[in-house]
Parts: C-alpha cells; sequence; structure tokens
C-alpha cells in the first residue's frame, strides 16, 4: 500500500503521464528522521502524514498533493542540509518536519532565511524552537516538552500526596525541558525538590546515582527514556530498593513497558504525562486508532500510534486545513497561507488546538498511571486531562521568562513554591 | 590498516610531474591541460548550476574534500592513518562559534572576524599537534584507536558541557561576516569563496610534498628507521605533519560552520569522522585530488539517494545503504581509491601495442 502511495508519487514526481489534473500540484516536503535512534518513530510519522493526505484524497481545492520525503539522521546539520535540498532542489511548497528538538531548533534558523516558505514542525518537542526567537514562517500545532510535564505535579501532590521528591533525569535539552514543566506544575502545587540528579545520555552504570539517593522522599521523578529507563529500573531494583516513581514522558512508553524482565514490574502504578494516552476514551482519538490499525497491517506498525505518528498526523492536518482556506493559493509569499494557519482552531484526535502569538500549539495534555491487565502485560492507564495547556503552563510570560531557560538548576522549586 | 600500507608508494610516484627534465618552461605553461579544463568549468560553474548544487554539492564537496586533504595529507605522505581530522575541524567551527556572534547569546562572545578567525585557526591548529604529538608515538592501528577515542571524547565532551559548547544543543544562527559588503551565505560568493580554499589548500599540499619538507616526510615513511639514520629527526617531522594538517581540518571546520550556519557535537561525532576515511579512502590517498573526488562522490550519492531509491520504487528509508554500497565497491574493485582506477586505465592504455609497428611500449 505505502509502497504504491511512493510509487505513485514518484511517477508524478517524474513527470510521468497520469490522471489529468486541472491545475500544478503542491508539493510537500517531509523532513522525516530514518536513520538513528528515532528511524522506527520517523517511519511511524509517514504513516500519520499518509493517513491525513488519504483523508483528502490527496487533492486540495482541485489541486493534486504530492510529497517528497527527505530523511534525516537526528543531526541538526542534516536536517538544514534536506531542508535546503527540498526547497532549492526539489523546489517543494512547504516542509512538514522535523522529528527531533535539536533538528527543530536548526529548522526554525533556517525558516528565517526563507520567509517565503513555510515549516510546519513535525515531531520536534524543544521548547527554544517556538519561545526563542521564533521565526515568522515556522509553526507547531503540537504540544511541546515543556508542556508535556503539565498537569503531573499537580496531580501527585493532590492525588497520590507525594511531596517531597528527587528526581533522576538525562542531562541534555529533553531531559532539562520536560523536568521543567513537571517541576513549575509540581513547586506551584506545593512540592519540594530535595535533590536533583543529571545522567549522561546513554549511561551504562547508574550505582552511584543509586547510592546517593535520599532515602526520606516521597517518589522519584524519573526522566529517563528507552535502555537508561530499563537500565535504571534493573539497577535500582538490585540494590533492593523501592521506592514511588513518577515518571517523565518517555519514562512509561511502549519500548520500556514491554521490555522483557522484572524490572518494569517497579513501575506499576507510576504516573506519567505527555501528548497522547493510548487509553483515551475521546470518539476522537479512538476513531484515529482505529483507522490507523485498519490502514496498516499488524507487524507493519505499532500496537496504537506513537506520538510522532499523532504529531506529524496533526501537523499534516493543519496544512490541509490552511490550504483549504486559502483555497490552495500560495501565491504572494504564502502570506495568506501563514496567515490563516495561525488563525486554525483545529479539530484534533486529541482534542481542540490552536496557536499562541508565537505560532505554538495550545492544547490537550495527558496524565497517566501504570497498570498491570490480567495477563501481566503493562499498559497506561489515563488519569488526568489538561485541557488548554499553554506554552508558558498559564503562567504570565514575564514570570515565566523569569524563571529561566530549561536547565540543571531551573526552575528554582521555593520561589515557585512561595506564590 | 591496509590504506597505510597500500600508500607506501615510492617517492617517484607521487614527485612525477617534478621529476620531468625538460627546458625550463614557464610554469604555468607547465600545467596540464587537463587542470585547466577543470578549472575553467569549476570557475563558470555560477552559469550553468543552479544554487542547490553550488552551494549543497559543490560547497560542500570543497568542504568535505578539504578536511579529508588533511587526512590524505598525513596517511598518503605520512602513513599516519589520522582520525582526529574531523574533530580539528569541528573545534575550529565551535571556536568561531564561541568567539563570534551566534544565536546562543548568553556564550557567544561576539568578537569581530579579524579577531575570532585566526584565534580559531590557531587553536584548532595547536589541538591537531597536540594530539599529533601523542599519536606519533604509534604506529598503524594504534594510530587509528588513540585518534578514534580522543574523538569520541570531544564528540562527548561538547555533548555533556553546557558551559563553553551548549551541549546537545551547540550554535545556532553562526552566519560568517559581512566583509566587503558580500553576504557570504549567498549560494554563489559562498561558491567562490570555498572553491578558493579548495584550490589554496591543494596548491599548499602539491607544494609541501615537493618541499624538502614534504620529501623527508615520505622518506620518512616508507624507511623511518634509515631517515633517521640520515639525521632527520622523525617525530619532529611527524607532529609538524600534523601541524600542517591541522591548519587544513582547521579551514574546512570554519567553513562548515558558516555554510551549516550552526554546530552541535553531531557535526564532529562519531559517523562524521567515519565519514571523512571513507571521502579519503573512496577518493585515493595517493594524490591530492583524490579526497575531492571522494567528497563530490560522497555528497552526490548523500544528497540523491532517497531519489535514486524512490525512483526504484523502493521505500527512502535506506538510503544509508546506496552510500554504504557505493563504498564498498570502490574499496572491492579499486583499494586505492577511484584513482586507482584511473591509474590502471592509463597504465592499459600504455602497454597497449601501437596500431603501426606492433610493438609493445
Amino acid at each position: 500500500m505505502r509502497r504504491a502511495f511512493l510509487a505513485g508519487v514518484t511517477a508524478l514526481a517524474l513527470g510521468l503521464p497520469t490522471v489529468a489534473v486541472a491545475q500544478e500540484p503542491i508539493r510537500i516536503g517531509i523532513l522525516v528522521a530514518l536513520e538513528g535512534a528515532f528511524a522506527e518513530g520517523g517511519r511511524d510519522g509517514i504513516r500519520g502524514i499518509e493517513m491525513a493526505l488519504r483523508s483528502v484524497n490527496n487533492q486540495i481545492a482541485g489541486r493534486r498533493l504530492e510529497t517528497v520525503i527527505a530523511p534525516t539522521d537526528t543531526r541538526p546539520d542534516t536536517a538544514v542540509r534536506q531542508a535546503r535540498k527540498l526547497i532549492e532542489q526539489d523546489r517543494v511548497d512547504f516542509i512538514i518536519g522535523p522529528l527531533s528538538g535539536s533538528e527543530g531548533i536548526a529548522i526554525r534558523d533556517h525558516a528565517k532565511t526563507q520567509p517565503d516558505k513555510t515549516f510546519i514542525n513535525g515531531a520536534s518537542g524543544a521548547l527554544e524552537t517556538t519561545w526563542v526567537d521564533p521565526a515568522p514562517n515556522f509553526f507547531r500545532f503540537h504540544t511541546h516538552g515543556l508542556q508535556w510535564g503539565a498537569g503531573l505535579g499537580e496531580y501527585v501532590v493532590r492525588t497520590k500526596g507525594w511531596r517531597r521528591i528527587a528526581t533522576v533525569a538525562a542531562d541534555y535539552s529533553f531531559g532539562h525541558t520536560n523536568f521543567m514543566g513537571f517541576a513549575i506544575d509540581f513547586c506551584r502545587a506545593g512540592g519540594d525538590i530535595v535533590r536533583r540528579f543529571w545522567v549522561p545520555l546513554g549511561a551504562a552504570d547508574y550505582g552511584a546515582v543509586i547510592a546517593q539517593l535520599p532515602d526520606d522522599v516521597d517518589a522519584i521523578y524519573l526522566g529517563l527514556g528507552g535502555t537508561d529507563a530499563i537500565n535504571f529500573l534493573n539497577q535500582y531494583a538490585q540494590a533492593g530498593s523501592k521506592m514511588n516513581f513518577i515518571g517523565g514522558t518517555i519514562m512509561a512508553d511502549q519500548t520500556v513497558l514491554t521490555s522483557r524482565g522484572r524490572a518494569r514490574e517497579a513501575l506499576i502504578g507510576t504516573p506519567t504525562s505527555g501528548m497522547i494516552s493510548d487509553e483515551n476514551p475521546d470518539p476522537a482519538w479512538q476513531a484515529f486508532v482505529r483507522r490507523y490499525r485498519e490502514s496498516y497491517p499488524e507487524g507493519q506498525r505499532f500496537p496504537s500510534p506513537t506520538i510522532f505518528a499523532t504529531a506529524y498526523h496533526i501537523s499534516t492536518m493543519a496544512a490541509l486545513e490552511g490550504l483549504k482556506a486559502v483555497n490552495g493559493d500560495l501565491s504572494g509569499g504564502q502570506r495568506a497561507f501563514q496567515a490563516a494557519l495561525a488563525r486554525l482552531e483545529l479539530d484534533t484526535p486529541l482534542g481542540k488546538i490552536r496557536l499562541d502569538e508565537t505560532r505554538q500549539a495550545i492544547g490537550p495534555v495527558f496524565v497517566n498511571e501504570v497498570a498491570q491487565r490480567p495477563d501481566g502485560s503493562l499498559y497506561n492507564r489515563m488519569v488526568k486531562r489538561v485541557d488548554n495547556v499553554s506554552q508558558t503552563l498559564g503562567l504570565p510570560v514575564a514570570e515565566f521568562r523569569a524563571l529561566g531557560m530549561p536547565g540543571r538548576d531551573t526552575p528554582d522549586c521555593a520561589r515557585l513554591r512561595r506564590r | 590498516m591496509a590504506v597505510a600500507a597500500r600508500t607506501r608508494s615510492t617517492l617517484a610516484a607521487t614527485g612525477r610531474a617534478a621529476a620531468d627534465p625538460g627546458i625550463e618552461a614557464p610554469w604555468f605553461a607547465r600545467i596540464p591541460t587537463g587542470v585547466w579544463l577543470v578549472g575553467a568549468v569549476l570557475l563558470t560553474m555560477p552559469a550553468y548550476a543552479n544554487n542547490f548544487v553550488l552551494f549543497q554539492v559543490f560547497g560542500w564537496s570543497f568542504i568535505l574534500g578539504i578536511i579529508a586533504l588533511s587526512l590524505m595529507f598525513l596517511a598518503g605522505y605520512g602513513g599516519m592513518v589520522s582520525l582526529i581530522q574531523m574533530t580539528v575541524a569541528g573545534l575550529a567551527g565551535y571556536m568561531v562559534a564561541i568567539l563570534g556572534p551566534s544565536g546562543t547569546e548568553q556564550i557567544s562572545l561576539g568578537l569581530s572576524w579579524w579577531i575570532y578567525l585566526p584565534v580559531a585557526l590557531a587553536v584548532a591548529t595547536l589541538f591537531g599537534t597536540l594530539v599529533g604529538t601523542l599519536a606519533v608515538r604509534t604506529e598503524g592501528i594504534y594510530t587509528i584507536m588513540i585518534t578514534l577515542a580522543i574523538a569520541s571524547a570531544f564528540f562527548y565532551f561538547t555533548r555533556q558541557n553546557y558551559t563553553i559548547f551548549n551541549g546537545y544543543n551547540g550554535f545556532t544562527l553562526v552566519r560568517p561576516p559581512d566583509l566587503f559588503g558580500v553576504d557570504w551565505r549567498q549560494p554563489v560568493p559562498f561558491y567562490y569563496l570555498s572553491l578558493a580554499c579548495a584550490a589554496l589548500c591543494y596548491a599548499a599540499v602539491v607544494y609541501v610534498a615537493r618541499a624538502p619538507f614534504g620529501l623527508a616526510l615520505q622518506g620518512i615513511r616508507d624507511n623511518a628507521r634509515r631517515m633517521a639514520a640520515l639525521g632527520y629527526n622523525v617525530t619532529a617531522h611527524r607532529i609538524l605533519a600534523y601541524g600542517f594538517a591541522s591548519v587544513l581540518a582547521a579551514v574546512g571546520g570554519v567553513l562548515l560552520v558558516w555554510q551549516n550556519g550552526q554546530i552541535a557535537p553531531g557535526t564532529a561525532g562519531i559517523p562524521a569522522v567515519i565519514d571523512i576515511l571513507v571521502i579519503a579512502v573512496v577518493g585515493g590517498l595517493r594524490r591530492p585530488i583524490g579526497p575531492f573526488i571522494g567528497a563530490l562522490i560522497y555528497v552526490v550519492l548523500s544528497s540523491f539517494a532517497p531519489d535514486i531509491l524512490t525512483a526504484f520504487g523502493l521505500e527512502p528509508d535506506r538510503f544509508k545503504l546506496i552510500v554504504g554500497l557505493g563504498f564498498l565497491a570502490a574499496v572491492f574493485f579499486s583499494p586505492d581509491g577511484v584513482l586507482g582506477l584511473w591509474d590502471r586505465w592509463q597504465a592499459r592504455r600504455a602497454r597497449r601495442p601501437d596500431p603501426l609497428t606492433g610493438k609493445v611500449p
């Protein structure tokens, strides 16, 4: 199916005779990581795009939609190179992508050199992309790493009653940003962070950190992901300790929950938060999951759409709605198209999404809790939904700016608690 | 590594043009026609190539070619396969971003170009020379190991260090200075800038290879003990070779950060380090033109591999496969790179019997 789709696109790109079209096609460039750690996620992102394009029959206002895929390897240099190729060589009208945080920041700056083209973020979740010196032609229709922490802090304080915590998180931009989102919420709700540990990405040995973890806390926040998360849990279990955990957005995703060994069982009851919830009962989400499962045979997809499929899907939906609003007209430096995108109120599988003045999404965030099915497998049970989460988590802009940029020492918990 | 052994050709192979006796013709008349032709095509390129080809394909080829040239100089003339060259380039790029203006204002000092440019080149050269000082005490595979170890250490250091290198995010919005009222990041000016730098570096390597220092270096490559017996300071020559190669790599690094407009740890990560080795090996380590040929092949393959795949109805996910297969094919059919293929074709033609006399020359 997908191969046929791509072949069709190629046939069009090569100018082979196809069905007569009324007008010149609209060319969409897709920046997506197909190499490196996020390759599987990137493939799922393409599925999300295909589903959105198929829903309009690859056509808007009588103009056919063509896609050109530019694979990246999550390095920002590659992303910029591929963006340049898409615009200068493949002559695309606008770009959907990229996938990872540092790529997004690089593309934001590249977008400034191409004011007459439009860039719609794929799935990259860095705060800086839309918060620091944003590009007027760069749009992000999904929530980012800092927003994904929203709701979790309040949930653990109010519902779980955990007020004193220590944190262990990955020492890179996403780790800092995702932690900061949680911490703002947690400290404002009256929580206290007694100790922060930062571990390098891909570290194998957590012994030193585990030995230093304080015992007199209610829970430990874990901002790790993938193999780092599995390694930590294994070593923590071997150390013979037992503690409540709070998970960052990638702490309890499918890779960790489906890992082998008993370590993952330590996660049962761990609350996490993020852009999506697998078990979201919202009919729009359920319909999206059903369509995803029907469109791709088992084995060629994940059990349910990942954040990458969802984010790329929403981004493509936004592009299609924007095109509809201007009737496929991309002339005049795409100003009308960009203005239409900025005004959109999008009904997505996640709920209503609109943009703020930095062209960053204001949308829902979900709090989940790891639970066990009768057959022993683990899943994320949705426990809370927070709507209209803004980039500043509801803080006034000046106050949010005063907190500082994500880093090892931000935010200052005591100051937030005093408010 | 086999590469180093195979490059141990005789002195005569590299000094061929210089060995041509003949009466003193003016220097420009001694330049072969092919060089004039290539030069003319390259100089007039903006007339018939689009911006993408100028900036991305050729601009990037020249930059990678310069960095690979520094490896070719060490490996081809010095017999030392150093994997530190990309790191030296990366450090020069980082220095430009840290000392000059960039989007990361809390770290970048924003000095003017006439300060940051020489300092960046000097720091990178010093670093490369220091690594060389360590590495020259080793041979063969150990040189590769120690340089690779330092290259990985640099990568992880830049990724973890936020106070100087800004960790994972690196630096964005690094732009070349507006000298002489020209925006050097526009495709045509950048094309000529990188072309000029590449030509200068190429000429420098050609010159140094024939200068007494270069000849002594090649002597050391072929028989270090004999050169030592003749009174040459082997270690000093090797360290100096690292120093010279580091200057080249640093120039490439400065151009690279200007072209990308940003630098991050991945710029000098392990895959990038290996890419430089691949480029030098595919092009050929025997002559300084090799790295540029290798770089052009690498850039064309990595830019258009997804299109090739989709044209055959395959998914573009496997674009690295094409690059890898190209590399395998090059190494399999010609261990001394594309240049080796050309040399062998020339040699076969020369051996063909004369059609008139039937004699084999």
